[in-house]
């Protein structure tokens, strides 16, 4: 395998200056929560460090993980750091298709055993083979034989980490998170639907300069996912002061209120959103008037509907409380009915006994 | 991969909720329907007052203490009124709870900020234990109070103590915090019918009956 292209020869190609590589690494090393002197560490790690080989493998997925990678502005930095790992196999991006895609990742898996990345995206499909297979090879068998030789894995979007999607209720496919199936190599969940792009090349960074970061319990890098939105929100100071809008284009709405009420899940997802932003930090969803939909989490798909407010109740309470009401009315009806009923027995029942019973009673006795 | 937190909070807002409230709705209707269908023995002699008028008085004025009343037991009446009041404002005040309860009803009203809400909670909480602990120091409620009543006590303040810590994260994943309040809350519903919690429904009646029983024989309440 020839190895790809150094850092600084690969901005050369791409137009890109060193001062605005070492604007990113700065970027970088302050969405990582690092020492702002972390900086150049960085840039010399990135310049000089070998580009490892890595393996992306697309499984149950929609393709807006790569979509949101690659489409973030041309050409970004992100794509550049991104390009510039040799990146061996690929199916969207690849040129070659087929046996030859194929044999190229066979290829890289050979050369660089034990030390290549694999990137994933997209669930893997339990049920039936056939519901999702790559040049005749399932998607379980292609991650069993592609992670055997790993260094690490990466779970990129919310249905490689957690089944997302493709998971979500009722799971046609049976679909299932890596985490699932591989367990004896170390795996960074990178979750979001999708991840925001600066975060996904920030972990590849961190992954190149100082190896695997710091992961929560559920797999993802604390640098991330410590904070909920909910904490880091603009609209925090309405939900502390009690106003929130009702409908999506009220009064409220249109002053900003807090989107508790209209479904917002930030109380309970962790994510960068509201300090990274999107599109080269120029808004996030909560901005755009949308509540979060909770799209790092596991199971976000079945946490109880994205328009119903968190505390809402997510069962069948309308059911079951006119249920509770008929019930409790025929039922507390009933037990007065017998009440009374028991009562007249007693009554009807009860032997009257005057003194002179008594007392005969007693001199009997 | 699952996030237990996560799963514990679907739980308790999911079909442990439908469960509570089952068990909360159709008790509590039980109870009060079974009492006001059981009635008193009607009463043939003439009143003497109002029987009705002075009921529903003495639904008002039972409200208040007779006078000495806060002297003898300041702990008791003053830590009651804060509890109560405290719990109602975090309880109805406070707006993902209105939010709920909107969500059930279609009932909705306008809530207050964090400062009142919070203010609110730490004060019904202290209440709470100011009480806790005259319960158990006095002699003479000691030995009236069962381990019911105790319960009851602390299950009230559960929902107070869980939320706060889970909206201020103090401590623990504020996720299994926000889980273990609305699991507090389930609970609370669930005994809700079958405890002394339900003076929260039958206070009425009582003191109507008691109100009513004295207007009969011309006596003020
Ligand atoms: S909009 Fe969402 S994240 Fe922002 S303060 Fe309101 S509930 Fe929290
Ligand atoms: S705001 Fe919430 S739903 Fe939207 S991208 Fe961020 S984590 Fe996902």
């Amino acid at each position: 395998m020839p190895s790809s292209p150094l850092l600084p020869k690969m901005m050369k190609a791409h137009g890109v200056s060193r001062r605005s590589f070492l604007k990113y690494c700065a970027t970088l090393t302050s969405v990582m929560a690092l020492p702002p002197a972390m900086a150049p560490k960085i840039a010399h790690a990135l310049e000089t460090a070998p580009r490892p080989s890595v393996i992306w493998l697309s499984f149950q997925e929609c393709t807006g993980c790569t979509e949101a990678i690659t489409r973030s502005s041309a050409p970004s930095l992100e794509e550049l750091i991104f390009d510039s790992i040799s990146l061996d196999y690929h199916h969207t991006l690849q040129a070659a298709s087929g046996d030859a895609a194929e044999h190229a990742r066979e290829e890289a898996m050979k050369a660089h055993h034990g030390k290549y990345l694999v990137i994933v995206d997209g669930s893997i499909p339990l049920d039936e083979p056939g519901y999702s297979a790559i040049a005749g090879i399932s998607n379980l068998d292609m991650l069993k034989e592609t992670a055997a030789g790993a260094a690490a894995i990466v779970s990129i979007g919310t249905c490689a980490a957690y089944g997302g999607l493709p998971q979500a209720n009722p799971n046609p496919t049976g679909a299932v998170a890596v985490s699932d199936i591989i367990t004896d190599k170390p795996i960074i969940n990178v979750p979001g639907c999708p991840p925001i792009p600066l975060v996904m090349t920030a972990v590849l960074a961190h992954y190149l300069t100082f190896g695997i970061p710091e992961l929560d319990e559920l797999g993802r890098p604390k640098a991330f996912f410590a904070e909920s939105i909910h904490d880091r929100c603009y609209r925090r100071p309405f939900y502390d002061k009690g106003l929130f809008a009702e409908s999506f284009d009220d009064e409220g709405a249109r002053a900003g209120w807090c989107l508790y009420k209209l479904g917002c899940k930030g109380p309970t997802t962790k994510s960068v959103c509201a300090t990274v932003k999107w599109n080269d930090s120029t808004s996030f969803p909560i901005q755009a008037g949308h509540g979060c939909l909770g799209c790092t989490e596991p199971d976000f798909w079945d946490n109880g509907g994205f328009y119903k407010p968190l505390s809402a109740p997510a069962g069948n309470y309308r059911r079951v409380g006119q249920a509770a009401v008929v019930a409790g009315v025929a039922a507390g009806a009933g037990g007065a009915y017998l009440a009374k009923k028991n009562k007249a027995k007693a009554l009807a029942e009860h032997e009257t006994v005057d003194a002179f019973t008594l007392e005969k009673e007693e001199g009997e006795s | 991969m699952n996030n237990p937190n996560f799963d514990l909070l679907m739980f308790a807002r999911g079909p442990l909720f439908d469960i509570a409230l089952l068990v909360f709705v159709a008790g509590v209707l039980i109870r009060v329907v079974e009492i006001l269908i059981l009635g008193r023995k009607k009463d043939f002699s003439k009143a003497k007052g109002q029987p009705v008028q002075q009921g529903i008085k003495t639904i008002f004025t039972r409200t208040f203490p007779r006078p000495g009343a806060i002297k003898a037991n300041p702990i008791t009446i003053v830590g009651g009124y804060v509890f109560h009041i405290g719990f109602f404002i975090a309880f109805l005040l406070f707006v993902p709870h209105i939010a709920l309860i909107e969500e059930l009803t279609g009932l909705s009203w306008p809530g207050v900020g964090r400062v009142v809400i919070e203010g609110a909670t730490v004060l019904a909480v202290i209440a709470g234990l100011a009480l806790l602990y005259t319960r158990w120091k006095d002699p003479v409620r000691r030995k009236l109070t069962t381990w019911v009543d105790y319960l009851v006590l602390i299950l009230s303040l559960l929902p107070l103590i869980t939320g706060y810590v889970a909206v201020n994260k103090l401590f623990g994943d504020p996720t299994f915090m926000m889980a273990l309040h609305v699991l507090s809350v389930d609970i609370l519903m669930i005994v809700f019918p079958f405890t002394k919690l339900m003076h929260a429904f039958t206070f009425a009646m009582a003191r109507y009956y008691n109100g009513s029983i004295q207007g009969r024989k011309g006596a003020e309440s």
